[in-house]
């Protein structure tokens, strides 16, 4: 097979890209969150390293890099320093099949604004969103600590729970789409967006992706008012850091997961595509800072009564309804 | 190209499975054999059966590793100092089964020539004709039996026998 080095050099690029986008992103949603949430409280928020607090992230890493790397005495080495890096990667690798705007045309060669265009796309989500929760687990079982580990067995508990409804979510989308390609789906879209044929598929998507980055309402492994921390109580300097900037990558990724099942992907009227992209996944991205700072958490047994006995049936009736629709319209 | 990444993910495939086998403790066992599926996974992927690749990462991997490891962590098995090695005896019957079933692999793929590389990719609408439309009725039993198991277990595991 003889391989194009234009090809090639475009396929780096847009990995580069992806990657540069996504942590700078990822960095500034933190700060993001921060100031909603005072917004949201009543406070001010950061606002002393630089311009509106516009360089705290930057203060922030360097805060993070400097630190002392601290392993306690028991832990399990490898896995624990193998933990933060099982929890972020896998997040990024799903961006690979998420088309984030309308196919380019350069230097001659059509680049599709996907860095992956898989036929079974939708699959590699879930495969690597099920891989995902080992960093949860094997971080709070290596760290040796009680409440570490307490927080993973909620994450695990958790994953069982809003896993099978996400999937059972989706079969709509992929019933309706008759694809499981990410851009097949997004082309399907073209004409009107599947949150009008599929509303309640797309409220128990959102619960389950609430539920998938841990956070407010559902961030029971961390749970910082019972378990310290949950499973990353024993890590330190950027080992947390990339615990914390996993937990943010997925929130851009499953914004732009919902966004492309939903609303549409990169279509919608005027603006540029990559624009509209960009949008969705934001406005997705406030909506959970604004849960976290309006919700309460659930307990976790109600967690799971939930994700086993309403979302999981209700999407199996989901599933049966659209099928009977799509036959009945012929 | 493929083929030095066949051998590569064959290699790991095996040494992660064996020391699945042979590692005492049972998290690191369960990290290993995750590592194997993935790279097993990777195979499929080389083989072009891509659907095959994500079951084998969303269901072995994903779900009943998961399930393990739950199981581990909630019941607190992972004393590794009451762990024996199995002794000859309790290998026997294993290394029997297993010389039958590696004789039997050996009789078949030498017996057979390689199948054809195929062109493209199996699609997922292949794959969902061939299974409920030639093997329907047999899928529809084997599901009907794991219904029965699930049956089964909900019944042994109710409190309040009668």
């Amino acid at each position: 097979m003889i391989y194009d080095p234009i090809d090639i050099a475009l396929i780096l690029a847009k990995i580069g890209l992806v990657f540069f986008v996504i942590l700078t992103l990822a960095a500034y949603l933190v700060f993001a969150e921060r100031k909603v949430l005072a917004w949201i409280q009543d406070r001010k928020g950061p606002n002393r390293v630089g311009p509106f607090g516009l360089l705290q992230p930057l203060a922030d890493l360097i805060k993070l890099l400097t630190k002392e790397d601290f392993r306690p005495i028991g832990a399990d080495k490898w896995l624990f320093y193998l933990a933060p890096a099982m929890a972020a990667i896998p997040a990024i690798m799903i961006f690979a099949v998420i088309p984030f705007g309308a196919p380019l045309t350069l230097f001659g060669h059509t680049v599709p604004l996907q860095v992956a265009d898989l036929n079974v796309g939708l699959l590699l989500f879930m495969a690597l969103s099920s891989i995902a929760v080992y960093g949860v687990a094997l971080g709070g079982w290596a760290s040796n600590s009680k409440y570490a580990l307490l927080g993973s067995i909620r994450g695990l508990a958790q994953l069982i729970s809003y896993e099978l409804s996400m999937g059972l979510s989706l079969v709509p989308v992929v019933m309706l789409a008759r694809s499981f390609r990410l851009s097949d789906i997004v082309n399907a879209q073209s004409g009107c967006w599947f949150i009008v044929y599929q509303p309640l598929a797309f409220v128990i998507f959102l619960i389950s992706i609430a539920a998938e980055c841990k956070r407010i309402p559902f961030d029971l492994p961390e749970a910082e008012g019972e378990l310290v921390a949950g499973f990353h109580t024993e890590y330190s300097g950027m080992r947390f850091g990339l615990f914390f900037v996993g937990e943010y990558i997925n929130i851009i990724v499953l914004g732009g997961l919902a966004a492309t099942f939903f609303l549409g992907g990169w279509h919608g009227p005027w603006l540029p595509p990559a624009v509209w992209f960009a949008l969705k996944v934001l406005s997705f991205a406030f909506l959970f800072i604004w849960m976290r700072g309006t919700l309460p958490r659930l307990r976790y047994d109600q967690l799971m009564h939930f994700g086993w006995k309403i979302l999981t049936p209700l999407a199996l009736v989901n599933i049966v309804v659209t099928g009977w629709w799509l036959v009945l319209r012929g | 190209m493929e083929t030095y990444l066949f051998y590569i993910l064959a290699a790991v495939t095996v040494i992660g499975t064996i020391l699945a086998i042979t590692e005492k403790h049972p998290v690191h066992a369960i990290v290993y054999l995750v590592t194997s599926f993935f790279s097993l996974a990777t195979i499929f992927f080389l083989l072009a059966a891509p659907l095959v690749a994500m079951f084998e990462v969303i269901i072995y991997a994903g779900a009943v590793m998961v399930l393990f490891m739950f199981v581990i962590m909630m019941l607190d098995l992972g004393r590794t100092d009451e762990a024996r090695r199995p002794v000859l005896k309790q290998w026997l019957l294993p290394i029997i089964l297993g010389g039958i079933i590696l004789a039997s692999i050996g009789t078949i793929a030498t017996g057979y020539a390689a199948a054809p590389h195929p062109s493209g990719a199996l699609t997922v609408r292949d794959f969902a004709e061939t299974l409920f439309r030639k093997y329907g009725v047999a899928v529809e039993i084997i599901s009907m039996q794991l219904l029965f198991a699930v049956v089964g277990a909900l019944y042994l595991g109710r409190k309040g026998k009668p």
